[in-house]
């Protein structure tokens, strides 16, 4: 198996232009498991570490598809709430001192963390070839089942998102207390200024995907201009509507129906943390002039 | 070349009763400790097992012809050229080394390659064709005595009966129910692993991680058709064990390529391999009545339980007998029947585990006291002590018990600790922790106790001994021992043990422990608790063979000092075939576990918050050791209560892996308080009760009596999930 390490973006698209079957390596969080299980016998490993486009983050927010978990999680916290969120819920400190959003999207499994935060904060990723750049929404990235977008000669480069402009949420169902692959998750972005809301789902569905209906219902049920207390009957159309979203199946980590179950739960307690969250900040902010 | 773990040496000091450093410690926190896994040889080939992908097959041909053909490879291997006797087992010969034309479970090794490099086995294990015709597997344990014989006798493996007391006895109040206990793994963190080096005599050598040395080497030289004597063992750096490492995994194969090939022959299982190269806990399902009188006092316990064994017998027997005599709990009931039975299924053999039949009937017999109580209207804690054991009870088997019995004592010691500060507002301290599920939310926080208890040692009339051997001599001018045996330190702490008996016996601070191997007689099992107990006798006795020598001298000059004894404890009888009557065990221990729970009752998450336990050992000859095996076992009976089961589908494991079996990690298990009990066991050397099992068997229930206050529900089911507590 040859080694390749590239030290440029430039140089590392060429190799993978000449050498399509070569593997990207970032984190090796997922591509060291499959080469010990003999699940995978790449002729070449194109080691990513080292090129310096990739590690950065620039205000924007372009994310370098190489950053670890830990950086967003010390370092974009306050501008990335959702992801730093999904990201201190991925494995243990020693995985999110390696893995990479970039590593999550090249694997593109259906229970990884980050996917429903990028779909529900719209998320673009930049992928990028010999041949040029592609600017790919979320949403239109995850083809199946470990599948995406991703032609056999480009890299994911960066993932673009802007800064939060309103609450953001991520939930996890795992049989255990950390260090666990969901069973099932769930995002939620609220953008007051547009009235608007993403919502999305991971691992109830061969791959994550958003939740139009909920995301619509939700947009129309909420008065961002006023905010009120929500009434429990909102927070359980949407977690209905989350719900049906999905198309989950049994497997060994949970049943289709608690699957089901969980996400209509988690839609409903992350909305009330959203939303309260947006309505103590309405109040602090109006109290601020009088004190 | 790394072969054994060096020579064990500290300076410490430390005698009995307090807790000197390990010697292995330092060298195991950096990472520096050879583990099995560790080993190396300088001309060595690497092993390879091929597996059967089929729980139940007739095997129609083995074609070994293109795996030979590639390059690098030494041997391949089948059951033809294993020349002993192809059948091993510890308690019945029933499992072939390599499989001869059936397999009965998924995973059951068929043939080995051996091969310059792991990379080349495994290539030319992909080239060996076998053609099968696959059977319909019988999985289910209820019904398996009566379905297809997977066995020449059939599919029974062992039925033990107990009478005791009126047997058609009625009561005032009846509870009754069905319980189920999933299949529980080991985990342990080192896989599989041993080098085996040839001998130009046609002899051979094996570095192995093992539980028992001696009974490896006898089976080991029964299939290889060699005498005892030219098959030796050394006992290598052992990461875990949990009784999943009583029976062979790779050391027949291992010798078998090693003297095939004339070379040393090094295997190590990768994690999902493990999954299939050891034993299981039994899964079981248990039917229980109990009837007691309007004062919660029990009039009878009548039980039939089903323990799965899986495709071969391993220690289905006296798993069996244990689930049997234990299987009323520590408390004194004098009407008891019980039918206990083992089976063969073409589900993955199971065998030892940590609690070894307690388990199971722990799990039932608590969930009937609890059923009990509220039937009753009393407190789970009264109907327990109301009904405990005390030294002088009577056992379902009409043996007495002769030493401590603190039930009620460790019930209250539990149910008079303080409780937990109310529900955290940090989400690592609610359920789900960090995965962000409630931020209170759900949560529902509630309590529950359990007791339980766990013979110690060998039963049933065994002979259980320990071969302690004590050297001494001048270095450096001051008086130094080294202690050997064949006992296996398997991470538990008996080369710490074995130095400070040492030193207290002899007053000498300087003690080596030399690597554990098969040079001297017979250490017995590290299992049921005992080591600390008959290695420890042993270790003691040899002492004062040796200090009669030394009559007080501090300098010997030249002198070797060299003692060898057999130490056993005393005889345990059989029980009778029809009644279960006899003097089956030798000592009992008990542990109790008050367990604060919350539940997240609308996603049915589970967050234990206090798993506090109290315990009587006799006497704590390393308190820091004790504790630590009360929190080890408290852990693994978490993890069966609520995350822990290879789940199996028609005899498939559908979960072979750390990502799919969980265990629990520092976010799930709590800080505990222990209270250790020091209620010397006259019989025992310093009084000692074994540890390392009873704290497995009560911590489980007492989680499940706490999530089913939280939720109402029933749970008769471990591990219980979060379909059970939210009904999908
Ligand atoms: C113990 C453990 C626990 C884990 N827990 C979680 C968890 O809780 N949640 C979770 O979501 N995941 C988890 N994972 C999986 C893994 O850590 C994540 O998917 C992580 O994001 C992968 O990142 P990486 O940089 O290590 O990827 P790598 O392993 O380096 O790569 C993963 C895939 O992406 C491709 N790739 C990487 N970078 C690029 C690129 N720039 N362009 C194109 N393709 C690329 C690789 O070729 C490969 O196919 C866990 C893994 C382990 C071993």
């Amino acid at each position: 198996m040859d080694f390749l390490r590239p030290e440029t973006l430039a140089e590392a698209l060429e190799i993978k232009a000449e050498r399509p079957d070569a593997v990207p390596i970032a984190g090796g969080t997922d591509v060291m498991v499959e080469l010990n299980y003999d699940h995978r016998r790449p002729a070449a490993l194109l080691d990513l570490t080292r090129i310096p486009e990739l590690q950065q983050w620039e205000d924007g927010l372009r994310v370098g598809a190489g950053v670890p978990y830990v950086r967003i999680i010390d370092e974009l916290g306050a501008q990335l709430p959702g992801l730093a969120m999904a990201s201190r819920t991925v494995g243990s400190p020693q995985i999110r001192n390696r893995g990479t959003v970039g590593g999550n999207l090249g694997a593109a499994s259906p229970a990884g963390d980050t996917h429903p935060v990028l779909l529900a904060s719209d998320a673009v990723i930049e992928v990028a070839s010999v041949r040029g750049t592609r600017m790919i929404p979320a949403a239109e990235f995850y083809l199946g089942v470990k599948r995406n977008a991703l032609e056999p000669d480009e890299l994911i480069v960066a993932v673009h998102l802007t800064p939060a402009k309103g609450p953001q949420q991520f939930s996890k169902v795992g049989t255990r207390n950390a260090m666990v692959i969901a069973v099932c998750s769930f995002a939620i972005s609220l953008f007051p200024q547009e009235n608007r809301v993403g919502a999305a789902v991971g691992s109830a569905a061969p791959t994550p995907r958003r939740a139009p209906e909920a995301e619509e219902f939700l947009a129309s049920a909420l008065d961002f201009k006023n905010p009120k207390p929500l009434l429990d009957s909102v927070k359980r159309e949407f977690g209905e509507l989350v719900s049906r979203a999905a198309s989950p199946i049994d497997d060994v980590r949970g049943s289709a129906a608690y699957r089901k179950h969980a996400l209509a739960v988690m839609a409903r307690r992350t909305l009330g943390w959203a939303w309260q969250e947006l309505l103590a900040k309405k109040n602090g902010s109006e109290e601020r002039p009088c004190a | 070349m790394t072969l054994t773990p060096a020579e064990l040496t500290s300076a410490v000091s430390g005698g009995i009763g307090t807790s000197p450093q390990r010697p292995d410690g330092n060298l195991k926190v950096r990472g520096e400790f050879a583990y099995a896994s560790d080993l190396w040889h300088e001309d060595m080939i690497w092993g390879a097992t091929l597996r059967s992908p089929h729980p139940y097959a007739r095997i129609t041909s083995v074609d070994i012809t293109e795996a030979l053909k590639v390059p690098g490879v030494y041997a391949v291997l089948t059951a033809d050229d294993v020349p002993g006797r192809n059948l091993y087992g510890l308690e019945h010969k029933d499992q072939p080394v390599l499989a001869v034309d059936v397999v009965r479970y998924q995973g059951e090794p068929i043939a080995l390659v051996g091969a310059d490099h792991p990379e080349t086995a495994l290539r030319a294990m992909k080239k060996i064709v076998v053609t099968y015709e696959v059977l319909e597997p019988v999985v289910d344990m209820e019904t398996a005595v009566d379905d297809t014989p997977l066995h020449p006798g059939g599919n029974l493996v062992r039925h033990v009966p107990i009478r005791r007391g009126s047997q058609d006895v009625t009561a005032e109040v009846v509870v009754t129910g069905r319980y189920e206990v999933g299949m529980q793994d080991q985990a342990f963190l080192g896989p599989e692993s041993g080098l085996a080096v040839p001998a130009s005599d046609g002899s051979v050598d094996l570095y192995i991680a093992t539980q028992w040395l001696h009974v490896d080497r006898d089976q080991i030289a029964a299939a290889l058709g060699l005498p005892q004597e030219q098959v030796r063992l050394t006992l290598s750096g052992v990461g875990g064990a949990f009784g999943g490492r009583e029976d062979l995994s790779m050391q027949v194969h291992a010798c078998l390529l090693a003297l095939h090939t004339g070379k040393p022959v090094k295997m190590v299982y990768n994690r999902e391999e493990s999954f299939y190269g050891h034993v299981h806990r039994h899964p079981a399902v248990l039917y229980y009545e109990h009837g007691a009188d309007h004062t919660g006092k029990l009039v009878y316990v009548r039980t039939r339980m089903y323990l799965d064994g899986g495709a071969y017998a391993s220690s289905t027997p006296a798993v069996v007998a244990n689930a049997a005599t234990l299987g009323v709990g520590p408390y004194e009931v004098d009407n008891v029947t019980v039918d206990a039975y083992g089976v063969y299924t073409n589900n993955p053999p199971c065998g030892a585990m940590r609690g070894f039949g307690a388990v199971q009937a722990g799990f039932a017999y608590e969930s009937q006291m609890d059923k009990l109580a509220e039937a009753l209207g009393m407190s789970p804690v009264d109907v327990r002590v109301r009904n405990a054991m005390t030294e002088g009870s009577v056992m379902p088997t009409g043996q007495v018990v002769d030493s401590a019995a603190p039930v009620a004592q460790l019930l209250k010691l539990v149910q008079d600790k303080p409780l937990p500060a109310g529900t955290s507002s940090d989400i690592r301290e609610l359920p789900g922790g960090v995965s962000n599920t409630t931020h209170g939310e759900g949560v529902v926080r509630r309590v529950g106790y359990a007791v339980g208890i766990k013979n110690i040692c060998f039963s049933e009339g065994y002979d259980d001994y320990s071969t302690a051997r004590v050297r001494v001599s001048m270095v450096n001018g001051s008086l130094s021992a080294a202690v050997h045996t064949a006992a296996c330190e398997v991470g538990q702490g008996l080369v710490t043990i074995m130095q400070q008996i040492v030193r207290t016996e002899l007053g000498i601070e300087r003690v080596t422990v030399l690597p554990m191997d098969t040079t001297i007689g017979n250490g017995g099992s590290t299992s049921a608790s005992r080591q600390t107990y008959v290695t420890g006798g042993a270790v003691k006795a040899a002492c004062a063979l040796v200090r009669d020598k030394l009559a007080g001298r501090t300098d010997i000059g030249d002198e070797v000092i060299d003692e060898t004894t057999e130490w056993r404890h005393r005889a345990t009888e059989a029980i009778d075939p029809v009644t279960g009557q006899g003097n089956a065990h030798v000592q009992y221990g008990f542990a109790a576990h008050r367990a604060v729970v919350d539940v997240d009752v609308d996603l049915g998450l589970v967050r234990v918050v206090a798993l506090d336990c109290a315990q009587d050992v006799g006497k704590a000859l390393n308190p820091q050791a004790v504790v630590g095996q009360i929190q080890g076992g408290s852990a693994q009976g978490l993890g069966l209560a609520v995350m822990e089961e290879i789940q199996t589908s028609g005899g498939k494991v559908r979960n072979p892996s750390f990502t799919d079996y969980l265990i629990p990690t520092v976010l799930d298990m709590p800080p505990m308080s222990i209270d250790v009990l020091e209620l010397a066991d006259p019989h025992a050397p310093y009084g000692i009760r074994g540890v390392g099992e009873p704290p497995t068997i009560s911590s489980t229930p007492a989680i499940v009596a706490a999530i089913r206050a939280a939720t109402g529900l029933a749970l008769t089911r471990v591990p219980v999930r979060p379909e059970h507590l939210t009904g999908t």
